[in-house]
């Protein structure tokens, strides 16, 4: 069953026709990863999703859901999608702890000592045990975006949104993170990912999405658009990213 | 490099239009509950007033049309006074207001001396009642040397200068710390100054963070002006007193008062107005 489904989506800031009719499917368990270069539309595409952006056409289901009919609760709707953003966006005024489990406890209801101890075991599954009084400026940027990444996961959501997570990380730290949502596909995650990282891309993903002009131009197994890539947009694309 | 995907045109689908639809009729809907509450609203508010047994007398005293009209030209050429009492405390607390703040951002202990002056200064003055510091200069100076006679509406200008120069070093050292440290040494990195970093870097984008709050200050001076009336200069409140002197009739006070909204009205639109463009600008799309 597709978690998220997406059907002809439009996206204009003035004039500027970002997503000219965007047709995208997840399906559960599925690592999707869009790649494409700057101003494709990946990211505008991310955010749509997550209704940061109203689409100007086309529909998005969330496992069978309308989320862009008007009547939709937003915030019903981004709390049940998990998002990590490129810069991390952790809120400095709180601990790792309360940054972590602040949607779960007041979104979610979770019960505080319910959030916390599933928040604690989850940051030291993934080396963080120590850093839960941290406040996020005392963290390196891999582990920041390590804990931004709990706080998506917290929750359980049905959706899990990467939006260039490693961009803004020193290469030295892009391993951590990536490992870390290696993990997060080993246990089952659905997750849509834009990212730059084609090594990664190659190894994690069950599908690769080429963005190109607005619109997925290009989509296969990593094998098919790496091996062979169909269109000469995405054999010109990889060239250009492989040959730095 | 060819873009295939621009040239397939788009026409907007029914569901969209079906969309767009249903939420131009929410609106219309929100828009029709909002005018509805808000003359229910009106009504009641206006129906107590006047319902009240006492409003005849009331009327008579605070709204009475008559000396409304007797006392307008008076009031107003008092405003005058207020107004050019704004301008030039204007200028002195852009002055005096920027000095104090360079002068509490210097660093080292070689200039310890003007930065515990402006420390002490702002904390003496932000927590200085406006009428104690009117009193002071409008009563105090002047009887330091009877021979010579300052005008009180000057003395007035200084107090008030006195006072909003304070508050405003504040709001513009806030300002200047909120900027970035990181754009501090990227100019130091090109060898400016200390003075020139404050000047072509950190003050303007100071500026522009501190924008509402200084145009709130100036809102706020534009009525406390009138409290020069306390020292007897002749403002638009002193005018109104004058004549409510004479009438036992209050509403010179309320004309003073509209006179003083209707002064300070373009500026509190043009507050807003800039808020929300600079709010647009940081925010460069979403809908959170």
């Amino acid at each position: 069953m597709s978690v998220l489904e997406l059907h002809g989506v439009h996206k204009l800031f003035g004039d500027n026709h970002v997503l000219r009719g965007v047709d995208l499917s997840v399906d559960e368990h599925e690592v999707v990863v869009v790649i494409g270069a700057s101003g494709s539309g990946k990211s505008t595409l991310m955010r749509t999703i997550n209704l940061i952006e109203r689409v100007d056409d086309g529909r998005i289901l969330l496992s069978g859901d309308d989320i862009t009919a008007i009547d939709v609760d937003v915030d019903h709707v981004r709390g049940r999608i998990g998002v990590v953003f490129q810069h991390f966006n952790l809120f400095p005024h709180m601990r790792v702890i309360d940054n972590v489990t602040l949607a779960a406890r007041v979104v979610h209801g979770v019960a505080p000592d319910v959030a916390r101890d599933r928040a604690v075991s989850l940051l030291e599954k993934f080396g963080l045990g120590d850093k839960v009084r941290d406040y996020p400026d005392r963290l390196s940027g891999g582990q920041q975006q390590r804990v931004a990444i709990v706080r998506a996961i917290l929750t359980d959501p049905e959706l899990l949104l990467l939006d260039e997570i490693t961009s803004a990380l020193d290469p030295m730290l892009v391993g951590e993170v990536l490992d870390l949502v290696r993990d997060l596909k080993a246990q089952g995650s659905t997750i849509l990912m834009a990212t730059h990282e084609m090594s990664f891309a190659r190894s994690v993903a069950d599908r690769i999405v080429f963005m190109h002009g607005g619109r997925p131009l290009e989509s296969g197994t990593p094998e098919q658009i790496f091996g062979d890539p169909q269109q000469p947009e995405t054999r010109e694309f990889l060239a250009r990213i492989t040959h730095r | 490099m060819t873009d295939r995907a621009a040239d397939a045109v788009w026409e907007v689908s029914r569901l969209e239009l079906d969309r767009r639809l249903q939420r131009k009729r929410a609106s219309r809907r929100s828009v029709l509950i909002a005018l509805v509450s808000t003359v229910a609203f009106a009504a009641v508010a206006g129906w107590l007033v006047v319902s009240s047994p006492n409003w005849d007398t009331v009327q008579q005293t605070f709204f009475n049309p008559e000396v409304a009209a007797e006392s307008f030209p008076k009031v107003l050429e008092g405003l005058w006074l207020n107004i050019r009492v704004l301008f030039f405390a204007t200028i002195a607390v852009a002055v005096v207001g920027t000095l104090l703040a360079v002068m509490r951002s210097l660093r080292g202990p070689v200039w310890f001396p003007l930065r515990a002056l402006a420390t002490g200064y702002t904390d003496l003055f932000r927590g200085l009642p406006v009428l104690i510091v009117l009193y002071l200069v409008g009563f105090g100076v002047p009887g330091l040397n009877p021979e010579v006679r300052i005008p009180v509406a000057v003395l007035g200008t200084i107090a008030i200068s006195l006072c909003y120069s304070a508050y405003v070093a504040e709001v513009l050292r806030a300002g200047m710390e909120a900027v970035h440290p990181s754009q501090r040494i990227a100019a130091r990195s090109l060898g400016l100054s200390h003075a020139k970093t404050l000047r072509l870097v950190v003050i303007p984008q100071a500026l522009r963070k501190v924008v509402p709050a200084l145009m709130n200050d100036f809102v706020s001076m534009q009525k406390d002006v009138g409290l020069i009336s306390v020292l007897g200069a002749v403002d638009a409140i002193r005018s109104a007193q004058i004549i409510q002197a004479q009438t036992y009739n209050f509403t010179p006070y309320v004309v003073a008062g509209l006179l003083f909204v209707a002064l300070s009205w373009p500026m509190i639109r043009l507050t807003d107005a800039v808020s929300a463009r600079m709010a647009r600008r940081e925010q460069q799309g979403g809908t959170v």
